[in-house]
């Protein structure tokens, strides 16, 4: 990983059934990470590109997802 | 850090009752992340709420919490600040229920300074009631009571606060979660009414009937039209006719209500020994 920050753990959670599906988290990450699965309700898709931002926490009216950054 | 925020939530009673994409949970959890940061003891943190979308909050919400009657969320918070002064109260509105029918009581907590810490969902209109106009609708926009546009001016709810003698008064928007929860903060800090607007989308009765997209793109409308208090500085009145300035507003000293109140009982009692 050239140029990379500091090493991390980004922990990504979902409680998927507070989820209602309006898309926020998918549309404000910046690494598309998120996406809506069949039911229409939030699902982690690419859990490795995360880089821990948190925007998708910030912005869920719901609760739904809870990002925790741990420094290595 | 969501953990942390859904540790003083009532679980049980999640989902909450909002709409997909309404903004009203984001100005939660900014709200719980800010009791949380200014190290509340939850067993001495209060907070009211009035009647509406946005003060549905308190009851998700695992603190002392009273959902009070239509307007009148101040006045009861006035009332457990006076007897117990000791608490760190949070008083949670809509903009109707804030400026229309509870407009008084919101000039009048102002004008008193006594220290409440008012965080107004501002959503443009009724949404819980089916989409009526309220005092922050925009004129021109559409409700169901003005099918043809609004005709009357909004209020400015920042100047209001001010005018009425609040002595800190800010405003932020659900794109700007993180600045919200910094100025909920900086409001509970100040020793005196505090009032932090908090711009949220309604996609259901506001959005939809004027064509505004969902919940993400009211979102991102926010983001397009918000200006901070330093960029607005520079922009003439045109260019800030349809813009939303966000950040500290106004900070003033004035005595605050309890303290002045408390030294008179002291007094009093001096004076009957």
């Amino acid at each position: 990983m050239a140029g990379a920050a500091a090493p991390k753990v980004v922990r990504l959670e979902v409680q998927r059934n507070w989820c209602k599906g309006c898309g926020i988290c998918v549309a404000l990450c910046p690494k598309e990470v998120l996406k809506l699965d069949e039911f229409g309700k939030v699902t982690v898709a690419e859990p490795a590109a995360c880089i821990g931002c948190g925007r998708c926490e910030d912005h869920c009216p719901d609760f739904v997802i809870s990002v925790e950054v741990e420094e290595k | 850090m969501l953990n942390q925020v859904v540790s003083s939530l009532r679980q049980e009673r999640l989902p909450h009752i909002w709409c997909p994409g309404c903004g009203n949970g984001i100005v939660l959890s900014a709200l719980v992340k800010a009791i949380h940061e200014l190290g509340c003891d939850p067993d001495k943190t209060v907070v009211v709420s009035g009647i509406g979308c946005s003060s549905r909050a308190a009851g998700y919400l695992d603190f002392n919490t009273l959902h009070t009657t239509h307007g009148r969320a101040l006045a009861f918070a006035t009332g457990i600040k006076l007897a117990r002064p000791e608490l760190t109260v949070f008083v949670l509105m809509g903009d109707g229920d804030a400026t229309a029918i509870g407009g008084n009581h919101f000039i009048h907590a102002a004008r008193r300074n006594i220290d409440l810490t008012a965080v107004i969902f501002n959503n443009s209109i009724y949404g819980m009631t089916g989409g009526q106009y309220s005092p922050l609708t925009p004129v021109q926009k559409r409700t169901t009571t003005a099918p043809y546009g609004h005709l009357e001016r909004a209020f400015d709810i920042a100047e209001l606060a001010r005018g009425a003698g609040a002595t800190y008064v800010a405003r932020a928007t659900t794109y700007h979660a993180g600045l919200l929860k910094n100025l909920i903060v900086a409001g509970a800090r100040n020793k005196g009414f505090s009032v932090i607007e908090a711009i949220t989308a309604c996609p259901t009765a506001y959005g939809r009937r004027n064509k505004l997209g969902n919940g993400l793109q009211m979102l991102l409308w926010q983001r397009d039209h918000a200006v901070t208090v330093k960029q607005a500085a520079k922009m003439s009145p045109e260019e800030l006719r349809d813009k939303i300035v966000i950040g500290e507003l106004y900070r003033a000293e004035a005595p605050e209500f309890t303290a002045t109140y408390e030294e008179l009982v002291a007094r009093l009692a001096q004076k009957e020994k």
